[in-house]
């Protein structure tokens, strides 16, 4: 693993689980912005990778790279030893946006059964899927009709429905309530556990304390990463949430 | 591309129109309903109304689907849906021809209705038949659904989307020679109209209607095959898997 700039020395204990995202010199301007400027990162496989920031630091961005969807000015993604956006990988990784994105006109199960039939994967998951996200009193009501959390968990289904090895999750526990949230994470951990690779971007800090990794990014850069452990030790702080002010303030 | 991903997109976008039942209603009853009106319109003058009346049988789904895609596209573009479909294993085609495939049934069931209402009910004389007129406003509204697909890139909101009707449908519809022969046009508006797919799709109609089977009809026929072709795959151009 290596960051840019390299703040910590990484533990060898994900270089040996091989990387699954590898991205150098990513960069990425919108308008006259450089949304990024040059980012290199590594993710690691099996494991729950936090991508923490405020709102605008190139969190989505950086994602959407991942994913292959974003306009890229320049760098190089690899995901899975292929450019990112290659045909190939549109089966292995799921992409869940941070705005749901499922039809509001069908019900939770409607949308389950396109996007199934979309990514060829079996009927039975769908039923599966529904009971992960909680949704099973809410799966014959239309997506439009749901609260904001539901419809995101609606959302979230989608990408659990294929077989991905890699997931790319864009805040996706906004505005849910505590126990669902912790569900949620759950899961997250047994997909890990499964060898499934997860990159989630957050920006609530205790949800910073359930990943593995964590990569801190402000305004296009990453400013750490490393596991929570780590990041507190080197800052010697008591939470993540400090130890991100510490180490933005000695970024700059 | 694939007939499961192709077939299940039609499938869905029929769930969704379906749900909307006052859109089906209005899709189904406006255009005899309007047939209706004219008829009444042209009380006096009968030979009028049935110079047009078969013809407008085929007008109509050009309209209508022309607004339905538009919008429907520019929702799949504004709630992330096509993105997320574009992030996964699904070819543009099977996106478009699903589209397609829903719309065409959908124009169908709208032209055999107002069919079925301008014929039976209304007395409009047609000296051909009239499923030729039925598969024209087939081929009428995927011809819309394909303009809809391709312009609505260049919407970024619902109003911009709705003006486009008027804005490239109504010229259509004024030069093709529905509202005045085009003999009686300057050349330049003739010039014009032979580059617009419209008066196409409005000569083999008028030529059914008429009875009236020459090259002509099939060189209409092959112009509005070729602007279907030529603009369902626009359209695909139009459908970005990277976007800024």
């Amino acid at each position: 693993m290596n960051s840019s700039p390299d703040v910590f020395n990484r533990t060898d204990r994900t270089t040996a689980a091989g990387t699954v995202v590898d991205i150098s010199r990513l960069e990425v301007v919108r308008g006259v912005r450089r949304v990024l400027p040059g980012v290199s990162l590594d993710v690691a496989r099996g494991v729950i990778t936090g991508l923490l920031g405020p709102s605008g630091s190139g969190k989505t961005t950086l994602m959407r790279a991942i994913v292959g969807v974003q306009k890229v000015a320049g760098g190089k993604v690899t995901v899975l030893g292929r450019p990112a956006g290659t045909a190939e990988l549109r089966r292995r990784v799921a992409y869940v946006t941070q705005a749901p994105s499922v039809y509001a006109d069908l019900t939770v199960r409607e949308n389950l059964e396109y996007f199934a039939r979309v990514l060829g994967a079996p009927a039975g998951r769908i039923d599966a899927t529904i009971e992960i996200v909680g949704l099973g009193e809410q799966a014959d009501q239309v997506a439009g009709t749901l609260s904001g959390g539901e419809r995101s968990r609606c959302s979230l289904a989608v990408a659990l429905l294929g077989d991905p090895e890699l997931l790319v999750l864009d805040e996706p526990t906004v505005g849910l309530d505590p126990v669902l949230r912790g569900e949620l994470w759950a899961t997250f951990h047994r997909l890990a556990g499964e060898g499934r690779t997860l990159l989630v971007s957050t920006h609530v800090m205790d949800e910073a304390e359930r990943c593995d990794e964590l990569v801190l990014m402000r305004e296009g850069r990453v400013v750490a990463s490393g596991t929570p452990a780590a990041l507190r030790e080197e800052t010697g702080a008591d939470s993540v949430e400090q130890a991100f002010i510490a180490l933005a303030e000695r970024a700059t | 591309m694939s007939p499961r991903v192709t077939l299940a997109t039609a499938r869905r976008v029929g769930r969704q129109l379906r749900r909307d039942r006052r859109t089906l209603a209005l899709v189904l009853v406006v255009p005899p309903a309007l047939l209706a009106l004219l008829d009444y319109v042209f009380d006096a003058r009968p030979q009028t109304f049935d110079r047009i009346g078969a013809p407008l049988v085929g007008v109509f789904p050009l309209i209508l689907m022309f607004l339905v895609t538009s919008i429907a596209m520019l929702r799949e573009r504004s709630t992330g849906t096509l993105e997320r479909l574009m992030s996964m294993p699904m070819a543009k085609l099977d996106l478009l021809l699903g589209y397609g495939l829903a719309f065409a049934v959908v124009g169908a069931l709208q032209a055999g209705v107002t069919a079925g209402v301008a014929f039976g009910l209304l007395g409009v004389e047609t000296a051909g038949p009239v499923w030729a007129v039925v598969c024209l406003a087939i081929a009428n509204a995927i011809l819309g659904m394909a303009l809809g697909l391709f312009l609505s890139a260049f919407a970024t909101s619902e109003f911009q989307a709705v003006q486009f009707m008027p804005a490239f449908i109504l010229p259509q519809l004024l030069l093709a020679g529905l509202f005045a022969p085009r003999e009686i046009m300057p050349e330049a508006l003739q010039t014009i109209s032979d580059a617009l797919p419209f008066t196409y799709a409005y000569d083999a109609l008028a030529k059914v209607a008429a009875d009236d089977v020459d090259g002509r009809l099939w060189l209409d026929v092959g112009v509005l095959a070729g602007c279907i072709v030529l603009a369902l795959a626009v359209g695909a151009l139009t459908l970005r898997r990277r976007t800024p």
